[in-house]
């Protein structure tokens, strides 16, 4: 079986895995990163997201071989030790989670969106299409529109 | 009025419960003024959730609670999280009581614990009505028996000492509970005098979940990420529902796949474990398999309405000599879809088995495991693992018992995971339901209202969480059909004094997975009637929001609406194509109003932009956890009147994914919602479900005001817009 070298949340792994193995599995089944999940397993739900060289990608739909080389960021990567990302941070102070199922990959669509636009409007924050079956999408929002502004100061 | 004959069997089976003295609660109702008045209905005077406390009183001091060497307490819960916020409420029940910052307050799930009876299910918005006064006593219990271990040690009189972040305070004396919690196991302390508080510092503050750090940094654990052996595990399922497998023709060459562990058949359908859930995925996949038929391969949606128009009990009073409105309305099958799919784990041996699953009602999942295994009810252990979503779902344990069923079969552990697809095909769905409504009114008053619902079967199949009642639900005679009356009679009431009300349910039985979705029948029953009360508005020339004024029942159902005709300016001027829509609603002692202002300029895509909803709900433990589940009963009530459902074709759901089950996303959620949770007015009533029904009315309501067409199906919008996946 062939390995694949990556980085995962700043650590290089090798893992041995069919090349068309999706990375979800790869993170989840081989390596014990559990942070990104499973929810449809084929780029609708976007429970998975995650980010390879700094932007979102879902690895439910990746190949194991499409990583090798790079850099991937999973939630668990995220916080700088103990002290949280400002996305995180406004995720607290907005108490967005319920269920907390689809928040890792919530979070990461957040975080790629405010490193490509510092302060999104209400329809660049309607293009992130991750489902949350809760239904938590207005605190979402409004935890966007927090961490934009705890970026920027 | 006729008297259905089920009520019959209604208050057979409530008098079972250990006391009726609580179904005295109707002196609250005063009639508006110029109103005929309705009498109360069943729910009125007990509803489900005062059965379940009922049921659940005679274990209710089984609780555990204990006060930790590290000065932290933990309370075993005996109930489900699955996103609702109890673990976050009952840690602020046991900081208040006992005196101890929220911080050092750990809720676990409990274990399958069958001593509990039917004090172990999690449904009808019932954890924080039914454990209120015993966690609060088993706090207060732990408090007086720190203090009397204080008293005992400084040799003064208990009443000298007081407590107060988590120690207990003399005048010349501070110990921590840390330090006090072994004296206080002592037995020779003596009777201690237990009254909880009844002043509240930290319930009814506005206070962030308890595991809130854990999701953002995606630590909290779901069943398949817990760290326990167990082979990736996925099924082949049939083409139609409860198809079964005939014949397997590639077996050994699946099993010959790189990873691929095992393969092999239960009766749901053929399972195969792998090194890694991928390599599972390609096996059944890759699988070649003969199926017999299933128990609905006849039916699609036209069937199914047919059959349910059919089944639609006729109305008491005819339109003759007086004016009348009638309406009918029809709702399609919804999915639960939590973003968790089923899962479980399963480890079965031959003397023993342990399951871990997100289950709501874990005893009977324990006694149901334990009796098809042939194992003793106290060899196999059933651990309830936090679940990533419900909405009703997790009361059924299929994934426990499935996982169970492999594991037997392949002799070793498996985590069991369903695909998307199977789940939104073969997974639990909210029963469709056909709606006939008939009021008669003279004089500006409402004389008659009646309601015919007809529904698909809901499966109750769970009973109240253990196995007598989920056999009564199996039952032949009466059966689940009985109960479903029951639950229908004890939730469904009309907050309206509309004359002589009756509503009326009757269910055809078809062999579906169905079940209660966030809740049960209130969605569709209370949604068809807030928008027939809008109709009904209309015909009378009376604008919607002083219609219902008129016409609820009490001061406090009229202060909910108040509330968001004010904060929401109902009345104010929009331009063509937006509207706004109004929607009451009262469950289980708790009120709501929800106001929404809808875009409908396209009809195809029309977009709720704002909402407005205000609730009383009693005593409001958690604010900020109740405002979340409003705005959760908002986006589905979005979601389910607008554009999500299921359609049937030939013994299956064509939607298969969120692509095709279209759940609402970002861009169909309001870009402002503000909530208002109402001044405490007594005990707390149920939160998780309040919700969704008065949202249903307010936007189908404003969808009719935006277009001028009346919403008669739902959701609104519900084309075959995608290619199905192949079954």
């Amino acid at each position: 079986m062939p390995t694949y070298s990556f980085t995962v949340n700043g650590e290089t792994v090798t893992v041995d895995a069919p090349a068309d193995l999706p990375a979800l599995w790869a993170l989840r089944d081989k390596l014990g990163i559990t942070g990104p999940k499973y929810g449809c397993g084929i780029d609708v739900c976007k429970a998975c997201t995650s980010h390879i060289d700094g932007e979102a990608f879902n690895p439910c739909v990746t190949p194991v071989a499409e990583i090798a080389g790079r850099e991937v960021t999973t939630i668990e990567g995220l916080a700088d030790g103990d002290v949280l990302h400002p996305v995180q941070q406004a995720w607290l102070e907005q108490d967005v989670a319920q269920c907390g199922y689809c928040q890792p990959g919530q979070i990461m669509a957040a975080v790629a969106l405010l490193r490509r636009t510092p302060d999104p409007t209400d329809a660049e924050i309607d293009a992130i299409e991750n489902v949350c079956r809760c239904g938590t999408y207005f605190r979402v929002r409004q935890a966007i529109k927090r961490a934009a502004e705890l970026m920027r100061s | 009025m006729s008297i259905p004959t089920n009520r019959r069997r209604f208050l057979a089976y409530l008098v079972a419960a250990p006391t009726l003295t609580v179904a005295a609660k109707i002196g609250t109702a005063e009639p508006a003024l110029a109103a005929v008045p309705t009498p109360p209905a069943p729910a009125d005077l007990l509803d489900l959730g005062d059965i379940l406390i009922l049921a659940g009183a005679p274990t209710a001091n089984l609780l555990t609670l204990t006060v930790d060497e590290d000065g932290g307490a933990t309370l075993h819960l005996p109930r489900a999280e699955v996103g609702q916020g109890i673990t976050t409420a009952t840690a602020m029940l046991v900081a208040d009581e006992l005196d101890l910052p929220l911080a050092l307050v750990r809720v676990v799930l409990d274990d399958a614990r069958p001593e509990l009876l039917f004090n172990q299910l999690t449904g009808g918005s019932n954890t924080i009505r039914s454990v209120y006064r015993p966690v609060r006593t088993a706090a207060a219990a732990a408090r007086a028996r720190l203090v009397a271990a204080a008293a005992a040690r400084w040799g003064v009189p208990a009443t000298t000492l007081r407590t107060e972040d988590g120690a207990v305070l003399g005048q010349d004396h501070r110990a921590t509970y840390a330090e006090l919690t072994r004296d206080a196991a002592r037995t020779d302390l003596g009777p201690t005098t237990v009254t909880p508080k009844s002043e509240h510092r930290i319930v009814g503050t506005p206070t962030s979940r308890v595991d809130a750090r854990a999701m953002v940094t995606g630590r909290q654990r779901y069943t398949l990420d817990l760290d326990l052996p167990g082979h990736p595990t996925m099924v082949r399922r049939p083409p139609t529902i409860n198809g079964t497998v005939r014949r397997v023709h590639n077996a050994e060459a699946v099993k010959a796949m790189p990873g691929v562990v095992d393969v092999v058949v239960v009766e749901t359908g053929v399972a195969v474990l792998a090194e890694t859930f991928g390599q599972a995925q390609q096996g059944k996949d890759a699988l070649e398999v003969s199926w017999n038929p299933g128990t609905v391969d006849d039916e699609d949606d036209d069937t199914i309405r047919r059959k349910l128009r059919a089944a639609a009990l006729p109305f008491v009073v005819p339109p003759l000599l007086t004016q009348y409105q009638d309406a009918e309305f029809d709702f399609a099958f919804v999915s639960h879809a939590p973003l968790e799919s089923n899962t479980a784990i399963a480890d079965v041996r031959a003397d023993r088995a342990e399951i871990w699953a997100g289950l709501k009602s874990p005893i009977v999942a324990q006694q149901t495991i334990a009796a098809e295994l042939g194992l003793p009810q106290h060899r196999v252990k059933v651990h309830v693992v936090q679940g990533g979503g419900s909405f009703g779902r997790r009361l059924f344990f299929d994934a426990a018992l499935e996982a169970a069923r492999i594991s037997k079969a392949a002799g070793r552990p498996v985590k069991l995971l369903w695909s998307r697809i199977d789940d939104m095909r073969h997974g639990r769905t909210r029963a469709a339901s056909h709606h006939k409504l008939r009021a008669t009114f003279a004089l500006g008053n409402v004389l008659t209202f009646e309601h015919r619902v007809a529904s698909v079967e809901t499966d109750f199949g769970h009973g109240l969480g253990e196995i007598l009642t989920a056999t009564a639900a199996e039952l032949p005679v009466g059966g689940n059909l009985s109960f479903a009356q029951t639950v229908f009679l004890t939730t469904i009431k009309s907050p309206y004094h509309f004359g002589v009300t009756t509503q009326l349910l009757n269910e055809v039985p078809l062999r579906m997975h169905t079940g209660s979705w966030r809740s049960v029948y209130s969605a569709n029953t209370r949604g068809a009637e807030e928008i027939f009360v809008d109709e009904l508005a209309r015909r009378l020339r009376r604008d919607p929001v002083a219609f219902r004024r008129a016409f609820l029942k009490t001061a406090r159902q009229r202060a909910v609406l108040d509330k968001v005709a004010v904060e929401g300016q109902w009345g104010k001027a929009l331009p063509a194509g937006f509207a706004q829509g109004v929607g009451f609603h009262e469950e289980y002692k708790s009120c709501t109003a929800c106001l929404v202002e809808i875009d409908a300029r396209d009809r195809a895509h029309p977009r709720v932009t704002r909402a407005v909803i205000a609730a009383d709900y009693g005593l409001p433990v958690n604010p900020r956890g109740l405002e979340a589940q409003l705005l959760g009963g908002l986006t589905d009530a979005i979601s389910t009147t607008l554009t999500a459902g299921l359609h049937i074709d030939r013994g299956l759901p064509l939607e298969g994914s969120y692509s095709q089950f279209h759940y609402a996303r970002q861009a169909d959620s309001p870009t402002d919602v503000r909530i208002f949770i109402m001044p405490p007015s007594g005990e707390p009533g149920g939160a998780g479900e309040l919700g969704v029904p008065a949202a249903v009315g307010a936007i189908a309501n404003a969808y009719a005001r935006a277009t001028g067409v009346k919403p008669r199906s739902f959701p609104i919008n519900f084309p075959v817009d995608f290619e199905p996946f192949p079954r």
